[in-house]
């Protein structure tokens, strides 16, 4: 029986200015913050809304467990459907997703969906390196897992030195332009070389924030989204997942990404990426990760990807900007990431990125990743209506 | 809406189970019955949901492990909600109804004995004014049975009742982890443990892990001559405070019977961790007293956190199978007091 | 053979902050005044939502009430837990205060279920020393009987919020390995490196995995290997961090160990951080037997061998 997705688009979107502690508001008031501006965006209010997804990254990051359940209420979900998602640093990604599956479902007309993470809380390193018994205690967070795959990459790839430090100045410089980022300090290539290196091959300033912030979309069906002045259509998503570890994974371009990126462009229609996307934004929470992508993204050959970023054409005005809002090196509320990652992508081809808006964007992508590198969740957007 | 059906359906449960917390090693058994039982292999799987919570097993990305146990060469499209398998379930569901895929398994597993459950549990709260006191489970629940005690919507008795035939179905159920009959009599004669919660009227402690397999259309006729039809499946969520809600009541369920169509249900399997719930519950889906009330003995003969929810649609979908229900609800809840739930029929056409 | 476990200790003092609703009834606690909420719909609500249930507006109209109310509904806490009000069998209650139309949930300190019903007359026993928590109640207690008064619901004054509070959030947790996991923990013991080979592709596992993550097989062959290795790739940690256990500077390197076919996590030493090098060999360097339990800590760690470095293109499909 054939059976075809409904469209659906982004009609808001609304985030919080990320800060290293927000300490002036509650997880429920920092949540709001982003509701409340992505609903004024959709010109709506909550009760407009058929249903609510929630997600965040590790319960241990708040010490909440399950932190949907308490916030139902404030966040105006009581009454109504609510799910929450957690696939790690993948699920700000994920859980815009399962929205939009929500609508593209048939199921509902305008679903709004929020991803967070409180920090300041508690302490991510902890969080996430709590020891496990009769095994060696190495682990040292996220930066510790990684590191050891840059240089994988770097070496792989004979790559110069320098590129991280090219990405990451970039960044935060982008982030300049961003109101809502955490970090916006004008960096250059020889002040992140000059930073300390934190875990070698990686330097504090080629490193992520740690953020406090919420990001939120609303997403509607066909109907509702030819009332939107500036919708974003939805073209594709994809999410795909492998193990954490197994005999022989390539860690530095993994097979589930390079499946991701394949199913999505097949939906979305692109046969020639850098050509069909005009702007990304991608899950780079380690500034090496930028290179390493955009080779899985189809945008450069594989183990070229920093020729493309040493070319400059990951800039803004270059030929495929990556993350011009200053992406995950300038702003990392981890649960948030990946939503900010896809509601940037969103706000480019409704023209509504200001300062850091792309000239005529028509199609941009947005990208999460998380675990050990294993789950990988991305969607088109596009300011026209999906043909096929 | 596409015709979806449960069609496949796997178990553990188990007092203490003595492995990882991860659940790995008991996964892959039930993934290995869920294959027996639909004639497939992992490749036929178009997507996979799993459901579970972190602070269960006392880690962060607890469930990253979990899909070893798939096999994930080639990778997998693949989900995880932060919650009972039964809102996994509706996850695949919708993404069975967006046309993407026509066929998902579901999964979820918790070690519930890791900690201690009643007290982890607190961690649910709101974490500004309710956590700090650590208000444990059990209480929660004789809070919300005193409640309805003092308000007569029901009594001792009729909770006693709920026990001693829940006692007695588990009997017939080889998963059961707390079973044998007694009467009425007998239960209301044993100590007053959180008065006015005895023992019985408390789940217990439970390990495991579920499975549930999902097929659209020919793909659900092709595995079993009489797949359980999801005719439909609704979800809603209350406010967490005690204080502001009547604890005698589930808005949320009744919300979820509204958009449902319940009229010839014969049997329902309702995720009732405490015997007052399933009072509750049975009110507020409004279910005839002819209604079979879970013949699997329930969630008092086997709660596996996180796993509970969904083996209740799954033990409904296996009587759809054997042809002993004809229309079936499965029911699961979420949260303190009932805070969240999500409602499903099942029906046994062709 | 039963499973290795191992107790763990979740512990974090989290630091939350309140937000503006929150942290005025906090201040009210602290100054010995229990602030209430009034909602769109009319109700007095304790603690005061952050957003009123109906507009969904932020709540800004807070009023005092009674530190004297009626239980609206108790049970018996006969086993108490970590972290509870009382380390002595109690009851927790709803309490409606006077002038309050929602009841807050507490402990109520009485020696036996006797001593409570629906109804009776409850007041709040401060602490001794009050920060701004709801811990600043540290019970409610019996009353003598009387009717609820009625209460004049004066306005709360303007007081500075509280801005966060601490909640230390400790778990116990009773840690198992899994079986096959266990197997190369006891064999660390006997200061073997016992891996297993998957019965579906063929590939050695080390430690060995309860499924295949490649095809879902449980691995069950096992196989000693070597204590010799390569080192694939690593990082230096230079970074410390809350928990840390080894002080760093330290190099963590993934080491392939000969006949493995994935790399196991490790420590390098005897050889300065900046010299480790992507392929070279090393070894296991034990502890002292003495000292050996069933983990991965019996080697110290690993070090350099006189052996030339592996050519990359050995080992680069393991990266």
């Amino acid at each position: 029986m054939a059976h075809h997705k409904q469209l659906a688009a982004v009609v808001g979107m609304g985030q919080t200015h990320h800060r290293a502690k927000r300490e002036d508001v509650s997880m429920a008031g920092m949540c709001r913050e982003a509701i409340d501006r992505a609903l004024a965006d959709a010109d709506m209010s909550m009760a407009d809304i058929d249903a609510v997804v929630v997600g965040k990254a590790p319960d241990l990051f708040e010490g909440v467990m399950m932190p949907e359940l308490f916030l139902a209420e404030s966040l105006g979900a009581a009454g109504k459907p609510l799910i929450r998602v957690h696939t790690a640093g993948s699920v700000g990604g994920s859980t815009a997703i399962v929205a939009s599956t929500l609508v593209s479902s048939g199921v509902h007309e305008r679903v709004l969906t929020v991803a967070f993470e409180k920090q300041s809380e508690s302490n991510a390193m902890w969080a996430l390196s709590v020891p496990v018994p009769f095994t060696m205690p190495v682990h040292a967070g996220a930066g510790g897992y990684f590191a050891p795959h840059v240089r994988s990459y770097i070496r792989k790839a004979e790559a110069p030195n320098h590129i991280g430090a090219i990405v990451a100045a970039k960044d935060r410089t982008n982030a300049l332009k961003n109101p809502y980022a955490h970090l916006r300090e004008a960096k250059t290539v020889d002040d992140v070389l000059a930073s300390q290196m934190l875990w070698d091959p990686i330097r504090y300033d080629e490193t992520c924030p740690s953020s406090d912030g919420a990001c939120a979309l609303v997403i509607g069906s066909e109907d509702v989204a030819k009332a939107s002045p500036n919708p974003a259509w939805i073209h594709g998503t994809a999410m795909r997942s492998e193990a954490t570890s197994a005999a022989e994974r390539n860690q530095v371009n993994p097979q589930a990404q390079r499946d991701a990126v394949a199913y999505l462009y097949r939906q979305a229609g692109i046969t020639s990426p850098i050509d069909d996307i005009d702007v990304a934004e991608v899950y780079v929470p380690f500034s090496w990760f930028e290179p390493m992508w955009v080779e899985a993204l189809g945008f450069a050959e594989e183990l070229n990807g920093w020729r493309l970023t040493e070319a400059g054409e990951t800039n803004i005005g270059g030929k495929i900007p990556v993350n011009p809002s200053g992406g995950v090196m300038s702003s990392n509320p981890i649960g948030a990431s990946g939503m900010l990652r896809f509601g940037e992508a969103a706000l480019q081809v409704r023209g509504a990125a200001g300062e850091h808006q792309i000239d005529g964007a028509k199609r941009a992508l947005g990208h999460a990743y998380g675990g050990g590198s294993q789950f990988f969740a991305l969607w088109v957007v596009g300011s026209q209506k999906p043909t096929s | 809406m596409r015709d979806v059906a449960v069609v496949g359906f796997a178990q553990r449960q188990m007092e203490k189970f003595e492995g990882s917390p991860t659940c790995t090693e008991l996964l892959v058994p039930l993934f290995g019955e869920c294959y027996e039982q639909t004639g497939w292999t992992r490749r036929d799987v178009g997507f996979w949901c799993s459901g579970s919570s972190d602070y269960l097993a006392g880690r962060s990305f607890s469930f990253v492990q979990a899909v070893d146990a798939i096999g994930v060469i080639p990778p997998v499209n693949e989900s995880h909600v932060e919650m009972d398998l039964a809102w996994a379930m509706y996850e695949a569901w919708l993404k069975i109804q967006t046309g993407e895929v026509d066929t998902a398994l579901v999964y979820a597993f918790g070690k519930s004995s890791a900690g201690t459950l009643r007290r982890t549990l607190s961690l649910q709260l709101e974490p500004y004014t309710m956590t700090p006191i650590w208000p444990d489970t059990v209480s929660l629940a004789g809070l919300q049975a005193r409640a309805g005690i003092d308000a007569g919507a029901w009594d001792e008795q009729a909770m006693a009742q709920v026990v001693a035939r829940s006692m007695k179905d588990a009997e017939g159920n080889e998963h059961a982890i707390r079973k044998g009959a007694s009467s009425v009599d007998e239960l209301l004669a044993k100590p007053v443990y959180a008065d006015p919660l005895r023992k019985h009227d408390c789940a217990p402690v439970t390990d495991g892990a579920a499975a549930i397999v999902l097929a659209a259309d020919d793909k659900a006729r092709d595995v079993r001559d009489r797949p359980a039809w999801l005719t439909g499946i609704s979800t809603y969520i209350d406010p967490m405070s005690l204080g502001t809600r009547d604890l005698t009541r589930s808005p949320s369920t009744a919300r979820c019977a509204e958009r449902l169509d319940l009229a010839g249900v014969d049997t329902a399997e309702l995720h009732a961790p405490f015997s007052h719930q399933e009072l509750v519950l049975r009110r507020e889906l409004g279910l005839a007293d002819d209604v079979r009330v879970n013949p699997s003995g329930g969630p008092l003969s086997g709660n596996p956190m996180f796993a509970a929810g969904g083996i209740r649609v799954g033990e409904a979908a296996s009587r759809i199978w054997a042809g002993e229900s004809d229309k079936a609800v499965g029911h699961a809840t979420s949260g303190p007091a009932l805070q969240q739930n999500i409602v499903c029929t099942l029906e046994g056409r062709n | 053979m039963a499973t290795l476990q191992s107790p763990v200790r979740v512990a974090f003092d989290y630091t939350r902050s309140t937000g503006p609703v929150v942290g005025r009834f906090f201040a009210g606690l602290r100054d010995g005044v229990v602030v209430a909420g009034r909602t769109s719909d009319g109700a007095i609500v304790v603690p005061p939502p952050e957003f009123d249930p109906v507009t969904l507006e932020p709540t800004t109209d807070f009023v005092e009430v009674a530190d004297v109310g009626t239980v609206t509904s108790w049970t018996w806490v006969p086993e108490p837990v970590e972290g509870q009000p009382l380390d002595r069998p109690f009851a927790f209650a709803l309490v409606t205060l006077d002038g309050a139309t929602a009841p807050l949930l507490h402990a109520l300190d009485v020696a036996s279920p006797d001593e409570v019903s629906t109804g009776m007359r409850v007041r709040i026993r401060w602490a001794a020393e009050r920060t701004g928590a709801i811990t600043d109640i540290a019970c409610f207690e019996p009353a003598p009987e009387s009717e609820p008064a009625e209460v004049t619901l004066a306005p709360a004054g303007a007081v500075d919020p509280v801005t966060g509070i601490v909640v230390p959030v400790e778990l116990d947790y009773v840690y198992a390995a899994s079986e096959s996991e266990s197997a190369f923990f006891r064999g660390l013991a006997e200061g073997k490196l016992i891996g297993q080979r998957c019965p579906s592709c063929g590939k050695v596992y080390i430690p060995p995995r309860n499924a295949c993550p490649s095809d879902g097989s449980p691995t069950q062959e096992e196989i000693e290997l070597s204590e010799t290795g390569t080192v694939t790739t690593f990082c230096i940690v230079n970074v410390p961090f809350l928990g840390q256990k080894i002080a760093p500077p330290y190099v963590s390197a993934y080491i392939l160990l000969d006949g493995a076919d994935i790399a196991l996590l490790h420590l390098i030493l005897d050889i300065p951080a900046e010299e480790v090098r992507m392929g070279m060999r090393v070894k296991a360097v034990w502890k002292p037997r003495e000292e050996w339990g069933t983990s991965v800590e019996n080697i110290s760690h690993f070090a350099p061998t006189d052996e030339p470095d592996a050519d990359f293109d050995t080992y680069q499909h393991h990266l």
